[in-house]
């Protein structure tokens, strides 16, 4: 071997290490914000999501950033699968050195990742996954979600299915966890207002595999007076298909469901909308609230007038609720600081103020819940109400059984 | 003295009769041919011998001891080697490797999980490939040979298990005249040293006559001579069966010469 | 459930089977003659539904109702159109490989198809239009039953005919059959075999899309149908039996009718016990098909298959490690071995490394029964899921101190194999493959299934390491654990059972006549290859802290698959190549790009046309190639002055 040929291999190992540690580097007037979330196999709410939160962060570093920071954002793909979430999230704190941890789309990996953050201690908001668990059994000091749980779903529709007066329910959901704990807490909520309610069945599809008409068959044969549904995604699609073909839906059987009236599942159903379906959902289109107004008028600015998703309003305000905790905390981004920062912490968002229950770590999400209609040949949500997720918690000294104590 | 003692033997297929009820012995040191046309049944009394094939019916003596029923692993354990018909060797495994696993699962040592098969019955096998003049190829991958010598391999693990019954399925099958009369004349050889019998299927006339010690003629399942070279090569029914009526076997082979 | 609605649930799964049949249909006619896994026949079936409904979007609006049905037919025929292209361009050049490894570019196909829909229809589901003519319903038995279905339940048995003619009346047909019985025959025959493959290539596909089109009035086009598709139709295929599409219809039909009586049943009360029917469906198929092929090793009307003689080369013999491979081990091992103490410069790399030791153990685990042991295995995850599981019951369930715990989990998993394998090695090629995914997707719905102990979907969470294993010293622990792994498993194939386990494979008839026990041999390499997959998740998991069910889910399998493919099932450094090229490149282009499957898909491909003995394979050959180089080369020098000479 030559000089030359012995020089430039040196320097190109000179130059692969300086590439290591350049990307080791971080800047201290920055708060990195790292996010781990399902972007390709959830690629319609995470495409929204990722604009949500790009927006906020450009607005807020553009008022002058937080504690006089700028945040950054650095997103990571877990692959879906909550060992890759874990890996991501150490690549984040070990490389990339990012202040705060957020994300999680799936149960399963939100779970994984709240699990995590107790174990290192650190801290970690939840934005999307509904689990009950991640802030009732399995809740910890660490951990905070801004998102609706499955529970707070399920209960905003109990008022309307109480109103109904139904003997005979009827219910179908995915068979996983959001489904089941949909179900079951459907099952207990209105059986404790409404103790005369008949359950007469129970189909639990495995996700993404419905045979709808098998199903609706079955449900049919059970001659229900109202019906419950948690499925979603192409599985409805199928499944409201099938129904609606063989006159199941109708205005002479009320549906109950959960998250059908957002974007991301309502849209595909085009004017397939069967008539007396109430839902809970994301009704961008026609929200007067001026702060909600502004959110969208800035969204369509940055992005264009596209649709905005369900995802858009959860990443705009993960990254709201982010920088509201590190102003409380008063730039400190450590995980103590953040973990006390985010008790009872209060987030303006365009859905309106929440705030981050001290006694589960919960945000108080409020949801919209509406009829279904079709207008212009698609899909959406009419007479909505809005309900604030305080009103759609169990009581505290439920919560305190619910929640091992720390 | 009787080594093996077959006696209404049988096997049906469906309803097809392929061996219908055979009989005959075989004698320590002796070398018999089971002979006969295609579908006299010849593979398949040897596959049931082997205990590849399970028999309808009869029974086939080892020293008094019953082989139908038992599995081919079984009947390996018993002193019985074999050869089969296109050679039966373990392509990624060298020709030296070949012979130790014979060996290795002859001793009963297959199931070694940790010690190094290496050095295990190395001499053994290579003083068994020596015995079939195949020392020189005792690092070569099995599936480099020539097709006579992985016969030749084969020859050499079924002598791992110290034979007194060596079944040699067409044992020539694919050689060339040359090729055969070695492996012939080595088998011959082997007979005599070890002691052992072999019962070996054959469809060239040549080497039966020239090797075989006493043959047994199958057609269509059944049994329909026996005897020594002498005896066979002038039995009319055998005649007929081979070649219709009018021709012998001594016409045929000239044939055959001249062709080579 | 009373007689009508027994009546309508079977109509039903008359109608559901019909689509499924198509699909299989294809793969079976497609495996028969090329002994191709097409692993993307479930992308063709996606592809069919999209392309449906963009033409039938198209054409509905000029031509009307009669657009919808050419619609249907134009999807079919472009999906056809496609397998053609992708038999031609690249499976073609591949069909030389190792047995399987076919498998691995049909693997990135399914990548890339799937990326290319996103990219063109995006991410939404998109719902088709209904038939025209055939939208409403009909009263049966005071019951409302779909028009559009009374289509679908002919369509199968009108296709079957169909097919079936073209098998029996056609040259093409007796050529097809004669290809599926022999291959060495075709050349026999003086078969063009390339276009036999091309057009058989084709058929199966356009079966696939137009199993997909069909759907068009049912079901929404999705990113997720491909999985989803291919998992049942490998089912129906088996179970029906290998190339019999008689015994596919059967089969499609079984499946879809049980499914129906399923749902029909609902939950109801067994013997004073709540029972789910409707969960059931999770796994009904496989169920089914772990019934099936215990009872009948072939399927319900397949045939014992003759040994596929494959085209490959056969495998070379082990040689032990050459000086300079044990020195470049020990520098490998070495730089391991520091890497946490580079944390500062490297802060990524011993996380990275951390996943990919694990991902390691778990290929050669795998590449332990494929290889050497020639069986095919698709549920490995199975026995990674038992150690993963076994330790978070042992540790948190029944409260286990954590070295406990974490000793006994591999057993767990090696006792689920000597459980499944006893039944497996009884079975031999794609069958004994299918056996092991449907025993893997039996565990793997149990443990969805089973909440209370398992934690159902969402899993066990808390399962971290005793403080004194934390952090880097787990990464040491993985480290020594994962490579005195690796050092016994070669040892093993150095010693006599790896003898008898690559004597097993290469003829088991010779290996039965010198007195092996193969299946006991195969049992037993079953065992040990489930308790190294076993420590594998056992490792996995107290470097998560917690486990849910898809680390034990197909995809798991099958990426172990490709990683053995991938590195080169005939050398015994291909599973560690392979698991650690999948992982990194995995890792690294997950972050670069947003189509990173595409990305990763075609990788993959172009690393499948240029290996095609796997990477470890190649490096192999090249190292061989390069001994007879030296040595023609040293000859040649000497000959060159005299050439020299001539010259001047």
């Amino acid at each position: 071997m030559n000089m030359r040929a012995r020089f430039t291999k040196s320097s190109l190992l000179a130059g692969a290490i300086a590439l290591v540690i350049s990307g080791a580097a971080w800047s201290a007037d920055t708060i990195k914000i790292g996010d781990i979330n399902s972007y390709k196999s959830q690629p319609v709410f995470t495409d929204g999501y990722k604009k949500g939160m790009e927006l906020a962060v450009e607005q807020i570093n553009a008022a002058g950033g937080v504690a006089g920071k700028k945040l950054e954002l650095v997103t990571r793909d877990d692959n879906a699968n909550p060992g890759d979430a874990i890996r991501q999230a150490e690549d984040l704190i070990n490389r990339e050195h990012v202040d705060v941890l957020a994300g999680a789309f799936y149960a399963h990996i939100g779970t994984a990742l709240s699990d995590y953050a107790r174990q290192k201690k650190r801290f970690v908001l939840i934005t999307e996954a509904l689990s009950d668990n991640i802030v009732w059994s399995a809740g910890n000091r660490y951990t905070y979600r801004l998102d609706a749980s499955t529970y707070m779903l399920t209960s905003s529709l109990v008022d309307e299915a109480v109103k109904l007066h139904k003997k005979r329910w009827a219910l179908v959901y995915p068979n996983y966890e959001f489904g089941t704990a949909a179900a079951s807490a459907f099952k207990t909520l209105l059986k404790a207002r409404q103790p005369d309610v008949e359950f007469v069945t129970e189909q639990a599809p495995p996700f993404g595999k419905v045979d709808a008409g098998s199903v609706v068959q079955a449900l049919v044969d059970s001659k229900p007076d109202a019906l419950f549904n948690a499925l979603f995604g192409a599985d409805l699609a199928k499944f409201i298909r099938e129904g609606t073909t063989r006159s199941f839906f109708g205005e002479q059987l009320p549906v109950l469901s959960i998250i059908t009236g957002q974007p991301e599942y309502l849209e595909p159903l085009k004017d397939e909308i069967p008539p007396n379906w109430t839902v809970t959902g994301y009704p961008w289109y026609s929200i007067d609230t001026p702060a909600h107004k502004a959110f969208v008028d800035a969204y369509h600015a940055k992005y264009g007038t596209e649709n905005l998703r369900f995802g858009s309003i959860i990443g705009y305000s993960a990254i709201q609720s982010i920088a509201a905790g590190i102003k409380a905390s008063g730039g400190k981004t450590d995980s103590e600081s953040m973990v006390d920062a985010f008790s009872g912490l209060k987030v303006n968002t365009p859905d309106g103020p929440l705030e981050y229950r001290k006694i589960d770590h919960q945000a108080t999400w409020g949801l919209y819940v509406g009829k279904l209609a079709v207008k212009d040949g698609s899909g959406v949500m009419l007479d909505y109400t809005f309900k604030p997720g305080n009103t759609l918690l169990p009581s505290d000294d439920e919560v305190r059984k619910l929640r091992p104590a720390e | 003295m009787t080594l093996l003692q077959v006696r209404d033997l049988n096997k049906s297929f469906g309803g097809v009769r392929a061996v219908d009820g055979i009989n005959f012995d075989l004698h320590e040191g002796e070398l018999l041919a089971l002979i006969g046309p295609n579908g006299a049944g010849k593979s398949t009394t040897f596959n049931m011998v082997g205990g590849q094939l399970k028999a309808s019916g009869g029974s086939i003596q080892l020293l008094g001891q019953e082989l139908v029923g038992r599995r081919p692993r079984d009947i390996c354990r018993m002193q019985v080697g074999r050869t089969f018909q296109i050679a039966e060797t373990f392509a990624s495994l060298t020709v030296l490797e070949n012979v130790q696993m014979a060996l290795l699962s002859h001793h009963g040592k297959g199931f070694s999980l940790f010690r190094s098969a290496r050095k295990m019955y190395r001499d053994e096998a290579l003083a068994l490939l020596a015995q079939v003049g195949m020392e020189r190829h005792a690092e070569r991958p099995c599936s480099e040979l020539a097709y006579g010598d992985v016969k030749r391999v084969e020859l050499a693990m079924g002598l791992a298990n110290d034979p007194k019954l060596l079944l040699m399925d067409e044992p020539t099958a694919g050689m060339g005249p040359e090729e055969r009369n070695d492996l012939m004349a080595l088998t011959k050889r082997l007979v005599v040293e070890r002691k052992m019998a072999v019962l070996f299927t054959e469809h060239s006339m040549d080497v039966v006559f020239a090797y075989a010690d006493r043959m047994i003629v199958l057609a269509r399942g059944r049994l329909i001579a026996e005897g020594d070279a002498q005896y066979i090569r002038n039995h009319p029914k055998v005649q007929q069966v081979y070649f219709g009526t009018g021709k012998t076997f001594e016409h045929e082979m000239a044939q055959q010469q001249v062709q080579v | 459930m009373d007689f009508s609605a027994l009546l309508s649930q079977l109509l039903n799964g008359l109608a559901e089977a019909s689509s499924l049949f198509l699909v299989a249909a294809g793969l079976s006619l497609i495996f028969g003659v090329t002994r191709i896994v097409n692993f993307a026949h479930g992308s063709f079936y996606m592809l069919g539904l999209y392309i449906a409904y963009s033409i039938v979007e198209h054409l509905m609006g000029s031509m009307g109702a009669a657009g919808f049905w050419l619609g249907l037919a134009l999807a079919a025929i472009s999906v056809g159109l496609i397998g053609a292209v992708v038999e031609i361009v690249l499976l073609r050049r591949i069909y030389k490989a190792p047995e399987l490894f076919q498998l691995l570019a049909t693997f990135a196909l399914v990548l890339v198809i799937n990326d290319a829909v996103l990219g063109y229809w995006g991410a939404e589901e998109l719902l088709g239009r209904r038939a025209p003519g055939l939208s409403g319903s009909i009263d049966i038995l005071g019951r409302q039953f779909p028009s559009y279905n009374f289509f679908l339940i002919a369509i199968g048995p009108v296709i079957l005919g169909l097919v079936w003619l073209l098998l029996v009346r056609t040259r093409w047909g007796v050529l097809v059959r004669a290809a599926t019985q022999d291959r060495e025959m075709l050349g026999a025959l003086g078969v063009n075999q390339a276009w036999l493959f091309t057009s058989v290539f084709a058929l199966g596909a356009m079966l696939a899309g137009l199993g997909g089109a069909v759907q068009l009035p049912r079901e929404p086009a999705s990113l997720s149908l491909d999985l989803r598709t291919i998992g049942e139709a490998f089912v129906i295929v088996v179970v029906g039996g290998m190339g019999s599409l008689p015994g596919a219809y059967v089969a499609a039909l079984l499946i879809a009718e049980i499914k129906a009586l399923c749902i029909g049943l609902g939950s109801t009360t067994l013997f004073g016990i709540p029972v789910s029917f409707s969960k059931l469906t999770l796994v009904i198929e496989f169920l089914v098909m772990a019934v099936v092929l215990v009872l009948r090793p072939w399927g319900l009307m397949g045939k014992p298959q003759a040994t596929s003689r494959n085209s490959a080369p056969v495998e070379a013999p082990l040689r032990p490690g050459s000086t300079h491979f044990k020195w470049l081990m020990g520098a490998l091992l070495l730089a391991l071995a520091v890497l946490p103490l580079l944390s500062t410069w490297l802060p990524y790399a011993s996380v990275l490394t951390q996943d990919v030791l694990v991902t390691v153990l778990f290929a050669v685990s795998l590449h332990f029964i494929m290889g050497p042991g020639g069986m095919h295995s698709f549920g490995h995850a199975a026995y990674f899921g038992l150690g993963a599981y076994g330790a978070a019951i042992l540790f948190k369930v029944l409260t286990m101190p954590m070295p406990l715990a974490f000793a006994f989990a591999p057993l767990v998993a090696g006792l689920g194999a000597l459980v499944f394998g006893w039944f497996c090695v009884r079975l031999s090629g794609v069958y004994l493959a299918m056996l092991t995914l449907a025993f893997s997707q039996i565990v793997w719905s149990v443990v969805f299934q089973w909440e209370d102990v398992t934690g159902g979907s969402n899993g066990i969470t808390g399962i971290w390491p005793s403080a004194w294993l934390d952090g880097t010293r787990y990464y040491y622990l993985t480290l020594v654990l994962v490579v005195s792994s690796l050092f016994l498993v070669r040892r093993i194939l150095f010693a006599p059972f790896g003898y008898s386990l690559r004597a097993a494979r290469d003829s088991a008839l010779r290996a039965d006549a010198i007195g092996i026990d193969v299946k006991r041999v195969q049992w037993l390499a079953f065992i040990i290859a489930g308790l190294f997959a076993g420590l594998a998740g056992t490792l996995y998991i107290f470097s998560k802290g917690s486990i849910s069910p898809d680390a034990m889910a197909v995809g798991k399998s099958v990426d172990g698959l490709v990683m053995v493919l991938l590195g080169g099932i005939q050398n015994l450094l291909g599973p560690v190549v392979g698991a650690s090229v999948f992982s990194v490149l995995q890792d690294s282009i997950m972050r670069a790009t947003d189509y990173w499957r595409a990305v990763f898909g075609g990788v993959i491909l172009l690393l499948v046309l240029v290996f095609p003995q796997g990477i470890a394979g190649f490096f192999q050959q090249l190292a061989e190639a390069w001994r007879h180089w030296r040595a023609r080369a040293a000859v040649k020098a000497a000959a060159l002055p005299r050439t020299l000479e001539k010259q001047a």
